[in-house]
């Protein structure tokens, strides 16, 4: 049972030659054979390309002592992270047949680290979406319940990491894509720090929002891998100079005296009593454990979804006018270029992505720039604002992830509004730049769904918060928990 | 939500065909999803800077040397249509 390791205990097993690559990267296809018809996460597998990277692996382990952090371990990717010779689509039919021709930094950081990197992983289409059920080819089921959906827009990630079909997934995290999905399907899922990790191969959404980050079984491996794919990158003039910390030793040493911060805006109507009350629950442990509980105040919160849902789309529209018919993926032919654009444009994205692209031309077309846009802008300052001076005070603030536990699929697929709000928790993080982080906090009962704890941190305060999560998740019992598939 | 707002001319400037059921549907939601974005008018928002980045970095340079790159035919794999190491596209010049 290989696949249901972490990837610190695989890694240690292969390290003393007990296992090898191979036999665990078999477990992983097996797990995919045996579930992955009820969940569809994965969009596609390249099984010989993964065996023989395993094989390389167990060469290199053969070799000598393994210095490489994460050698022989299978990891997938989120369809939105270029792999160089393999298919990369965005959960779209506009990318048609694309293959990647180079590598996101990324793949050849978790690369150099000994990874195994393999599979596409679905995902609402050019991550635009909270459930997963954007994608142009078909939708992502929750390994907890399958009627229900697994969060978005890297819902694949999610369930993969949850029903042991990789030992760890990277995602992409816009306005709560890591951790909403994490929170759904009882994984921790870590969105660092805008610019802490390159987004060199990852493709565009919203580039002032999109960042990297990973999906994992512990706090330990989010730790790891946070450590393997950081740090500056000549390919990203965004990505962060400061030197990337050894996380996962960091993780010890207790929280005794760090100061949490309760938010009060986010108290809010529409909270499920039992994710309210299981959120309560993990901030007592917190306090237990040596957390002195603050209460901060985050007045423009109740702007953030509106200011968001401007400045993704005006980036969404601008970035996704690539997507033209000329030098990649499907054309359908015009009498001139313009028909050929709308015409290819028109075929090729889904509704969710035609929509978002309507909304950013408009609120960046003439004359209504300063009304919506540059206003949108000025929200982003104010937010985080906010965030920065409550962390004066505190060094993280706790939060649910997310309202509600997952809701069924096609509950709120006909209601764009309403599937926006459920990212209330989620989207003031990428506002403001700073770090977040999910892991489980307990279930619902009747059915039995997993329940998100948020933890979000300064800019590069990642150490704090993952040292916070793995405080709470060492005493506590969630995240030994596994979904009921057959 | 503004009553000049026109789908079809959006629609034009994103080169993005619709139907008429896509621009019906469409033009409803983005009438509720305006609607939400218009509590952004009760900030008083004077004097506040706008943030285009959360982590402003100026004037990133890297070394400007020549460095490998995509060879044509990699750069053209993917493409509809090509021909004689080009793009091939409709013609824009009478």
């Amino acid at each position: 049972m290989l696949h249901q390791l972490t990837a610190w205990q695989l890694a240690a097993k292969l390290a003393r030659r007990e296992v090898s690559s191979r036999q665990a990267m078999q477990s992983c296809l097996d797990q995919i054979q045996r579930v992955d018809g009820q969940l569809h996460a994965f969009l596609s597998c390249d099984a010989a390309d993964a065996l023989a990277q395993a094989d390389a692996a167990d060469r290199a382990l053969a070799a000598g002592p393994a210095v490489r952090p994460l050698l022989g371990v299978p990891i997938a990717l989120k369809d939105v992270i270029a792999v160089r010779g393999q298919p990369l689509r965005c959960g779209s039919k506009i990318l048609g047949n694309f293959i990647s021709p180079y590598s996101a930094t990324v793949v050849e950081k978790l690369q150099a680290a000994g990874a195994v990197v393999f599979g596409r992983l679905n995902m609402d289409e050019f991550a635009m979406g909270s459930s997963t059920e954007n994608s142009a080819f078909g939708a992502t089921r929750n390994p907890w319940d399958t009627t229900r959906i697994p969060g978005g827009s890297s819902g694949g990630s999610a369930a993969a990491v949850a029903a042991d079909e990789c030992l760890a997934a990277l995602g992409s995290d816009t306005g709560g894509s890591i951790r909403q999905p994490a929170a759904l399907c009882g994984c921790v899922g870590l969105k660092p720090t805008y610019g802490r990790v390159s987004r060199y191969g990852l493709v565009a959404f919203a580039s002032s929002l999109d960042q990297i980050g990973s999906f994992t079984k512990d706090v330990r491996d989010a730790a790891l891998l946070l450590r393997a794919i950081s740090g500056p990158d000549p390919r990203d003039s965004t990505s962060i100079p400061q030197p990337v910390p050894d996380y996962a030793a960091s993780l010890h040493g207790g929280i005794k005296g760090l100061k949490l911060g309760l938010a009060r805006e986010y108290m809010i109507g529409g909270l499920d009593p039992q994710v309210s009350a299981a959120v309560q629950t993990a901030v007592a442990q917190l306090e237990k454990l040596g957390a002195q509980i603050v209460e901060v105040s985050l007045p423009h919160t109740d702007y953030a979804v509106a200011a968001y849902y401007i400045i993704a789309t005006a980036e969404a529209s601008a970035n996704l006018a690539r997507f033209d018919g000329i030098r990649y993926g499907a054309r359908v032919d015009g009498a001139d270029p313009i028909e050929l654009y709308s015409k290819t444009r028109g075929a090729g994205f889904g509704p969710e992505v035609k929509r978002r692209i309507i909304l950013g031309t408009y609120v960046l077309s003439s004359g209504y720039y300063d009304a919506y846009y540059l206003r949108a802008q000025k929200v982003r300052t104010l937010v985080r604002r906010d965030f920065l001076q409550a962390f004066e005070k505190v060094d993280a603030i706790v939060t649910p992830t997310t309202p509600t536990a997952a809701f069924r699929a096609g509950e709120k697929s006909g209601d764009p509004l309403q599937m926006y709000l459920s990212d209330i928790f989620t989207i003031s993080c990428n506002l403001a730049g700073i770090c977040g982080l999910s892991l489980p906090c307990g279930f619902t009962q009747n059915p039995k769904l997993p329940i998100g704890l948020q933890l979000l941190g300064k800019p590069l305060g990642e150490e704090t918060i993952l040292r916070l999560a793995h405080a709470y998740e060492q005493s506590t019992p969630w995240h030994l928990e596994k979904p009921p598939l057959k | 939500m503004p009553s000049d707002f026109n789908i079809q001319y959006v629609a034009h400037l994103a080169r993005l065909s619709l139907s008429p059921a896509e621009e019906e549907q469409f033009g409803a939601q983005l009438a509720g999803i305006l609607g939400y974005i218009e509590k952004l008018k009760q900030l008083d928002v004077t004097g506040i800077e706008p943030t285009a980045h959360a982590v402003p970095l100026v004037n990133v340079f890297r070394p400007d040397f020549p460095q490998p790159s995509l060879s044509n035919e990699e750069a053209l794999r993917n493409a509809p249509a090509k021909a004689g190491g080009l793009f091939i596209v409709p013609k824009i010049v009478e």
